[in-house]
């Protein structure tokens, strides 16, 4: 997970902030069904009901900063994937949606459950993965998130269920 | 120990004597099921992994959502699940099939199974007593080929609901009501558990439309108890050989109760863009609408199709407020045909489309235009959801989306009772 300006543990970047209750139809919009088997193009029009600048405007290794329940809605894939596609280094939120936080981490795209409420539009964020905290370089806070489960920190860690499976060919999974 | 029916199935399909709330286990799935949206990413993960031996005991494709294809792009999803499926021996059910959902109650899901889908409406299963959760392509995928999935055994909210429903007040309004209170993540991670004298006296159709909604409160699966409605039910579809008997354990330790009184229900209407975002009908009436949707997987059954009939038979939809009636499956879709259904709909202006998911994805079959107002009996109502960000969808039961068709405008529809212009409920169908 190198990323720019940053060592396999520490994602540094611009933060983009959204609201409450991002769903999975302003991350990967029902009107583009049809470009669900083409990632890339889907990936240009990523958070655009949320955001339409965002797409346009997102760098690799920038941040998505959500509020409570992040990713509600359709079980659809596609929406942490155009979002790790479009270069995201991690989704940071107050709360997640159950099934988009499981396909975030079987894509291998960091989530963190952080407070989240005191982060603005552009602030130059400091994750530190090994640390468990998020450092706002702009205002000068920390807040911790909550450790993954260690399951889910396995699978991440391993690149996704699809790489623990190439690496294992079965779970292979920490108790707890 | 004594346990919540979630906590039983998984337990038994962990291979261990009990599990505890919280616990991790992998588990062994009995059906896994994808869609045409989510399908072709799970075939592409198989692939990739070239796991074409497919371990679990069920896998079955559904092309629903785009159904029949619209556009060339999705004609090619398509035809790479038909292949998939032509070369794994993986069940098809193709464009004129249905909902994969209310197709999974008909034909697939037993009692006791544990069930993951490839849609997020895959807990409507729950209704059977089978442990549904959606989850992605990917956790599909792998569920396929190695007839295991990782599970977090989810804590247990039981909801408890007394009395009898009033006339004009249907499951829609109770999932609604409970949603509305719990909020839209009141839930998440948490299995809801339906049960009391008014659940056990619901038809298997109002079951579904409850469990439909479970994740609408951020739930993992909504579940009732497996009894008498259920055997009949499996019974009705060929499947009383699937039927076994479920119910929770005297002393089963719930997170958190809610009870409910049926009777001081009342129809409800979620606003957008939230589905927690829920009002009685009547403090949103005279709220103008543009367009009608009847069907889905959370109302497009036959007593669904025949409460709606209720109110428009006889009548004809507002000169302006287009109304679209979409059966969730083919035999519901024969069914209402051989009842007269579908003639009592378009001698009242309705257009009926074949099966499927239909106007609810925002793919085709009802795409709202800039600032229109659509009632539908979906389960969604976020921004963009029917295929346009600027425009507003209201979520209500057959009963209140029938009477906004009529009136141009949502209604309460009990006040067609009061006046005596909503027939008698007549032949209770189970």
């Amino acid at each position: 997970m190198a990323t720019p300006g940053g060592s396999d543990d520490i994602l540094r970047g611009r933060a983009w902030t959204f609201g409450d209750g991002i769903s999975t139809d302003h991350i990967a919009p029902g009107r583009l069904f049809h470009l669900r088997t083409d990632l890339p193009e889907l990936a240009k029009h990523v958070l655009e009901d949320a955001n339409p600048e965002f797409a346009k405007r997102v760098k690799a290794g920038d941040l998505v900063v959500g509020g409570r329940n992040f990713g509600l809605g359709s079980s659809r894939e596609h929406a942490p994937r155009i979002i790790k596609l479009a270069g995201v280094a991690a989704v940071l939120a107050q709360s997640f949606a159950r099934i988009f936080f499981r396909n975030a981490i079987n894509v291998g795209l960091p989530v963190l459950t952080c407070d989240t409420s005191a982060i603005e539009q552009w602030d130059d964020l400091e994750v530190d993965l090994a640390a468990g905290e998020v450092r706002d370089l702009t205002t000068g806070a920390t807040v911790p998130f909550a450790p993954l489960p260690p399951v889910m920190l396995k699978i991440l860690s391993d690149g996704g269920l699809v790489e623990h499976f190439r690496k294992y060919g079965e779970f292979h999974l920490p108790e707890g | 120990m004594p346990a919540t029916i979630a906590e039983k199935i998984i337990a038994a399909h962990a291979g261990v004597e009990s599990v505890a709330a919280g616990q991790i286990v992998v588990a062994l799935v009995d059906l896994a099921v994808a869609q045409d949206g989510t399908g072709p990413l799970a075939i592409q993960q198989l692939r990739d992994l070239g796991r074409l031996q497919l371990k679990v005991p069920a896998a079955v494709f559904f092309i629903d959502h785009a159904a029949p294809s619209p556009r060339a792009e999705l004609s090619a999803a398509h035809q790479t699940i038909r292949s998939f499926c032509d070369e794994t021996g993986a069940t098809l059910s193709d464009i004129e099939m249905g909902v994969c959902h209310q197709r999974v109650a008909e034909s697939y899901a037993k009692p006791g199974d544990v069930v993951i889908g490839a849609d997020s409406h895959t807990c409507t299963a729950g209704a059977l007593g089978a442990f549904a959760t959606g989850m992605g392509s990917t956790d599909v995928a792998i569920g396929m080929a190695t007839g295991q999935t990782w599970l977090r055994v989810p804590e247990t909210f039981r909801i408890e609901v007394g009395g009898r429903f009033p006339e004009g007040v249907m499951a829609k309004d109770l999932i609604l009501t409970i949603i509305g209170r719990l909020g839209a993540d009141g839930a998440t991670y948490k299995a809801l558990e339906f049960g009391g004298p008014a659940i056990e006296a619901l038809p298997m159709h109002e079951r579904l439309t409850l469990t439909n909604m479970a994740v609408e409160a951020g739930a993992k699966t909504g579940l009732v108890g497996s009894d008498e409605t259920t055997r009949s039910y499996l019974a009705a579809q060929g499947r009383e050989g699937d039927w076994r008997p479920i119910a929770p354990d005297p002393g089963a330790v719930y997170e958190r109760s809610l009870s409910y009184l049926a009777d001081e229900l009342v129809p409800v209407v979620a606003a957008p863009h939230t589905v927690d975002n829920v009002h009685p009908a009547s403090t949103l009436a005279g709220t103008k609408v543009d367009q009608v949707l009847i069907g889905t997987c959370t109302n497009g059954r036959l007593e669904d199709l025949r409460a709606a009939a209720r109110v428009l038979r006889g009548r004809r939809r507002a000169p302006r407020t287009r109304l679209i009636v979409t059966p969730a499956s083919q035999a519901v879709w024969r069914a209402a045909a051989d009842e007269g259904l579908l003639q009592a709909f378009v001698d009242a202006g309705a257009v009926v489309t074949n099966p499927g998911c239909g106007a609810c994805v925002g793919v085709h079959e009802g795409i709202l235009a800039d600032g229109e107002v659509c009632v539908s009996t979906a389960n969604r109502n976020f921004k963009g959801r029917m295929g346009n960000p600027q425009a507003h969808i209201y979520l209500a039961s057959p009963l209140t989306a029938a009477a906004a068709a009529v009136a141009g405008e949502i209604v309460d529809p009990r006040e067609l009772a009061a006046t005596g212009e909503l027939p008698p409920k007549g032949e209770q169908h189970g």
